[in-house]
């Protein structure tokens, strides 16, 4: 097993998915309480790598990050070097690729609170900044670990996004998918079933968090 | 005192558009708001609390101006100093009793906010369960912390939605007797919704009946709820009975008129009122008003004596409702031991007994 990559991917998932919780936290504060009629355009907006292949979406980003790219512009500027096939760059596009994972459990938790609970909070003084941080939050906290444990685990496993805007590069951007991929053209199973079980394993413990929350098996609260 | 000058149109799915049309003062002291589901008494605390806007109007505490659609004010609920206590009370599931209550004074100092809590739980009698969660609280517990929540902050007006709905009689007049304890000390105006015609006896003090979002009367609730004039009002208040009619002759000197009820079926005296003869009213009884003989009853002051067959009979908790065919169908209800001593049955021949002044005319 090639411990690298591993280490890597974990890397990059744990980066992704804290970025993307603070990222994902205001968004679907607006997207499950504001009553702008235009709200359904960032929400398709949100959606849309749920249904765009990922080498879509990789081609794109690439080209946004290349040193001609707006993106990639930006960032050169800033940092003195480009944006494409650095960890940074993964960074960023996974953080494009697994955005739905994390705003719509966010905005489904956020959403299926009583509102009466902060019509409360508000009469009793709460401005808004209170109520989301004594109420919301952790009342919806199944919603906020649900996103953190899906993106993690959904950066942990894509390949498409990351061999466009990364490539294959040993310790910055080959990832463990990259790399069974990599053992798999080589003939070298073994080694590719070794990893592909570490992946298989990690992904159903992840998934049994995530249902096994929601279904309050877990929960801190006493049920209602 | 509470001045309420509102207009709201709200969406609706049937093909007639709701407004609620609102122009009431409320004097401190309790004013039960009272009314037929779907009225808008809801959506009048919501307007008054911050939490819905009218589409025009003011809403003024005292001098201070709490929405003024021509100014285009409005206070955010934050800054109304009133108190609300939500029909499903909205205590937060994940904080102590002790929290929930304290939620409100998070500007005070340490000390206070302590205070505040321990004398408001006394007066509400829930002082040992400050570290109770709202799970672990039974219904009438709950009622309680929600109003030393919503109290403990010293609001200038409290709104209560229906808040002793599903007690048992007994836990709510000793809540309610803990309210109005706190009302003696504390003179605030109370807005207080309910349809439950116990609580507005309990209660007592001012009614306002509320009808399509509108404000129908205001006054007494015995000369408001027993003789109401619509008939959305007369099932609201309890009057199983509200029956068509025709005035046939106006009789001044006995201060009655005989109507026909339901096309001519059969004919009863009400006390004399404007409508005039050959004008269509409706008549409203209440079940529990009319009597049931099972002989044709003699020498008794009530003029209307119907006879009629007992068509059903369905025993409801601690009562009976009969339905009884005396020329149209009456309700009327029972005791179970009425029906064991009169040994009432489907079938059977019977003389319904109605006071003159147990009839009631409605729009």
């Amino acid at each position: 097993m090639n411990a690298e990559a591993l280490l890597l991917s974990l890397r990059l998932a744990a980066t992704v998915s804290v970025l993307l919780l603070v990222l994902s936290l205001p968004l679907a504060y607006g997207l499950a309480f504001s009553t702008w009629r235009g709200k359904f355009l960032v929400e398709s907006v949100v959606a849309l790598p749920l249904v765009l292949p990922p080498t879509v979406l990789g081609f794109y980003a690439l080209v946004a990050m290349g040193p001609r790219g707006p993106l990639g512009k930006i960032w050169q500027s800033f940092f003195g070097h480009p944006l494409a096939f650095t960890f940074a760059g993964l960074v960023l596009a996974s953080m494009l690729y697994t955005l739905p994972f994390a705003v719509q459990p966010l905005v489904a938790s956020f959403e299926s609170l009583d509102r009466r609970l902060l019509d409360a909070s508000a009469v009793l003084g709460a401005d808004r900044a209170r109520t989301f941080l004594r109420i919301i939050l952790p009342l919806a906290w199944p919603g906020v670990l649900t996103a953190l444990v899906l993106s993690f685990a959904h950066t942990l496993g894509e390949f498409g996004v990351v061999l466009m805007v990364g490539g294959n590069l040993p310790g910055i951007t080959r990832t463990v998918s990259i790399d069974i991929y990599d053992r798999v053209q080589a003939l070298d199973y073994a080694a590719a079933h070794q990893t592909a079980l570490v992946l298989l394993v990690v992904s159903f413990v992840v998934l049994s968090i995530v249902y096994g929350v929601n279904r309050r098996v877990w929960s801190p609260w006493p049920a209602k | 005192m509470l001045h309420v000058q509102i207009r709201k149109q709200l969406r609706s799915n049937d093909a007639q558009p709701f407004v609620l049309d609102v122009a009431a003062s409320f004097a401190p002291g309790f004013t039960v708001l009272f009314g037929p589901s779907g009225a808008g008494k809801s959506k009048l605390l919501d307007s008054i609390a911050g939490l819905q806007r009218p589409d025009s109007g003011n809403i003024r505490l005292g001098e201070k101006l709490l929405f003024d659609a021509a100014e285009n004010l409005s206070l955010p609920p934050q800054r109304r100093e009133l108190a609300y206590v939500f029909q499903s009370l909205a205590l937060f599931p994940h904080l102590s009793v002790e929290q929930n209550i304290r939620y409100g004074l998070a500007t005070l100092a340490d000390s206070e906010q302590t205070e505040r809590t321990r004398s408001i739980a006394t007066a509400f009698r829930i002082q040992n369960l400050l570290s109770r969660r709202p799970a672990e609280l039974s219904g009438g517990e709950k009622q309680r912390v929600a109003l030393a929540r919503a109290l403990v902050t010293r609001p200038r007006v409290l709104l209560l939605d229906e808040p002793l709905t599903g007690l048992d009689a007994a836990l709510r007049r000793s809540i309610l007797e803990d309210l109005r304890a706190w009302n003696e000390a504390n003179r605030i105006p109370i807005l207080y919704v309910t349809h439950n015609r116990e609580e507005v006896d309990a209660i007592g003090e001012r009614v306002v009946t509320l009808v399509n979002g509108r404000v129908q009367e205001t006054g007494a609730p015995r000369a408001v709820l027993d003789a109401p004039r619509s008939i959305e009002l007369a099932h609201a208040a309890g009057f199983e009975n509200v029956l068509p009619a025709v005035v046939v002759e106006h009789r001044p000197a006995d201060g009655v008129m005989r109507v026909s009820l339901d096309h001519a079926a059969c004919e009863i005296e009400i006390p004399l009122g404007e409508a005039a003869p050959g004008s269509e009213v409706r008549v409203a009884i209440r079940a529990g008003d009319i009597l049931v003989a099972t002989e044709p009853p003699h020498f008794l002051s009530a003029r209307n004596i119907l006879p009629g067959t007992i068509e059903t009979l369905e025993t409801r908790g601690t009562m009976v409702a009969l339905r009884v065919k005396a020329g149209t169908a009456f309700l009327v209800h029972v005791t179970p031991g009425a029906v064991r001593a009169l040994d009432l049955s489907p079938g059977l021949l019977v003389w319904l007994v109605i006071k003159t002044h147990s009839c009631h005319v409605v729009r």
